[in-house]
């Protein structure tokens, strides 16, 4: 399998040596790393190549890095039914870029970008109906952005008085609980409460 | 106005009068298995445009994965698909042992691949028949309901939840299966090809259901490729693909089963293929438990990911040490990012975890066939009746847990 893949790796490197930045394989899967300007281009060579057949589209999301320059990975995974074989593509971009729609390519994309869009914020050009899918209608804000926080801005209820659900800023009855699991013996590198009369001394 | 008209009309002839009709499919409908809705615009009851609105039953599941341990978001993937939850739950399993280098012990790798079957006749029957509710048959769903509630006593019996399961541990299953249990699985599964047949009697041949199903939503090759279509909507056009075949996990190599294909794409051979996986699972389950008998052994693979024994804990402080850091820290996950996917029964169900080495996933993906097969819905039921959107809908198996997650 993994032989199957090196050399997928290489044959895309040797043919499109304008599209691969740079390929891997970890953990027995086909990682390449396409500039954003290419991207469409390459997807149309792997879903037509005879030798990659990459004609179905799996899925395509995002992860968010806050602290890189290029904030955003798009992460695009094909799937090869004829050679039974699967590639991953990450594109990366920044917090103002846009990424090319490869609906015209797989009409499957249609949902997934949306998703990303609502999700991330992040724009395709081309999209045919770029809404938002899974939030409320008029909703703001991008949820899976690490900087928003888990709890959203917004609750709704059921308001007795005006027989209608009525939206408020969020009200946190108690602190949202995140744990923080570092150990001093692992890395923690802040003082712990009673440590500070140490200094003191 | 909700048939677009926009004002004074008077001047117009006859013809000109008639407008499309944009009519709401559900959220409360009962054909809409959920909390579905659809935006139809009709032409007389040819369905012109289609368009789904989803995420009704949205939860966030991928943001509240990010702030908790792996352990603890195990159980968010039985309410994905509730219908089969185990099937969810292995694919999250399967990616956390491909990053951490996990060997699941053999005992344990049966039992999933017993449950994950026991999971898809789950689905297979309240698929069937509801879709045969759908388009207007009452006893099916009474008659696979009875089988279902037999099916959850098991998935009781081995873990103490009906539905809820978090059966599937990193590392293994949870606990061991007792004697008595195999014995009434395989009992069970002597009794239900009985029942099978009874179904596919009412139904198989059944003069409505079949008017109502054949060349109903036809799906080719082509369209399978250009919607990312995966499981039974592959195999009912005649593409004998199937994961646990092409790309086998766990120990489903060394099973002996057959992928049954339909040929036309329709909504009826797609009923057909529900109903042949069903028995090809029947016959996977019986050999997984002549199997099981053979095995004795741990369920688990003992090590950082999973608890101690009982015993141990009991008696050694490093055992109660690590089951204490288990439960609260939980463990850590090397930095890396994987893709694992799993035949869940409704298709290629997969979950892209990144994680950063720390004890919580950086970021994970839950990729639900249903999501594809949805989008789809516009281009399969235009130009269909209205009555047919029903039965479409039925035989995408679309169940919301999963699609707005």
């Amino acid at each position: 399998m993994s032989e199957a893949l090196t050399e997928l790796g290489t044959q895309l490197e040797l043919k499109r040596a304008d599209c691969v930045l740079s390929w891997d394989i970890a953990f027995g899967e086909l990682n390449v790393d396409v500039a954003p300007s290419n991207l469409v281009e390459f997807v149309d060579f792997l879903k037509s190549n005879q030798s990659c057949r990459f004609s179905t589209l799996v899925d395509i999301t995002a992860v968010d890095y806050p602290e890189r320059a290029k904030r955003f990975d798009v992460v695009y995974h094909f799937l090869s039914m004829y050679q039974n074989q699967r590639i991953r593509l990450r594109v990366s971009i920044r917090e103002d870029e846009m990424v090319p729609s490869i609906v015209g390519v797989h009409p499957s994309a249609n949902w997934f970008e949306r998703e990303v869009f609502d999700m991330f914020g992040i724009l395709f050009t081309g999209h045919p109906d770029l809404r938002r899918i899974l939030t409320d209608y008029g909703f703001r804000g991008y949820p899976l952005r690490k900087d928003f926080p888990t709890t959203g801005y917004t609750e709704v209820r059921y308001d007795e008085a005006e027989k209608r659900v009525v939206y408020e800023p969020v009200n946190l009855v108690q602190e949202y609980r995140q744990f923080d699991f570092m150990s001093p013996w692992e890395g923690a590198n802040y003082i712990l409460p009673g440590d500070e009369k140490k200094e003191a001394k | 106005m909700m048939d677009g008209g926009k004002g004074f009309e008077d001047a117009l002839t006859g013809e000109q009068k008639i407008r499309n009709f944009n009519i709401n499919f559900g959220p409360q409908h009962p054909a809409a298995h959920g909390v579905l809705r659809l935006v139809l615009e009709l032409d007389g009851e040819i369905v012109e445009r289609c368009d789904p609105h989803i995420g009704l039953l949205h939860r966030g599941t991928e943001k509240l994965m990010e702030s908790r341990t792996y352990l603890q978001n195990l159980p968010y993937f039985d309410r994905l698909d509730y219908v089969a939850p185990m099937n969810q739950e292995h694919a999250w399993c399967l990616a956390i042992e491909r990053l951490t280098g996990v060997e699941v012990p053999r005992r344990a790798s049966l039992i999933r691949v017993l449950y994950s079957e026991i999971g898809r006749i789950l689905n297979h029957l309240l698929n069937v028949t509801t879709q045969a509710m759908d388009v207007g048959a009452l006893t099916p769903p009474l008659w696979g309901f009875e089988e279902r509630e037999k099916l959850m006593i098991f998935y009781e019996r081995a873990c103490g939840a009906r539905l809820h399961a978090a059966y599937f541990r990193p590392g293994g299953v949870h606990q061991d299966l007792p004697d008595a249990l195999l014995d009434d699985i395989e009992a069970w599964s002597h009794s239900f090809p009985k029942v099978l047949d009874d179904i596919d009697g009412l139904l198989t041949e059944n003069r409505i259901f079949k008017q109502r199903n054949c060349d109903i939503g036809v799906v080719t090759e082509e369209e399978i490729l250009q919607y990312g279509f995966s499981g039974v909507m592959v195999r009912g056009s005649g593409l004998a693909w199937d994961l646990r075949r092409a790309q086998p996990y766990e120990c489903y190599d060394e099973f002996d089963f057959q992928v049954p294909v339909g040929k036309n794409g329709d909504c009826y051979d797609r009923y057909l293929c529900r109903m042949e996986e069903m028995r090809q699972s029947i016959s996977i389950i019986r050999q997984a438990i002549a199997k099981l008998r053979d095995c004795p052994g741990d369920v688990l693979a003992r090590g950082k990911l999973t608890p101690p024994k009982r015993g141990d804990m009991k008696t050694s402080m490093e055992s109660l040490i690590h089951h204490f850091k288990l439960y609260t820290e939980g463990f850590h996950v090397p930095a890396g990012e994987v893709y694992a996917a799993v035949e869940a029964p409704k298709g290629e169900f997969g979950v892209y975890l990144v994680a950063d080495g720390t004890n919580k996933p950086y970021r994970s993906k839950i990729r639900a066939p249903g999501y594809l097969h949805l989008q789809a819905m516009d281009h399969v039921a235009r130009g269909h009746q209205l009555a047919d959107v029903a039965a479409i809908i039925g035989t995408m198996d679309v169940v919301f847990g999963e699609i707005d997650r």
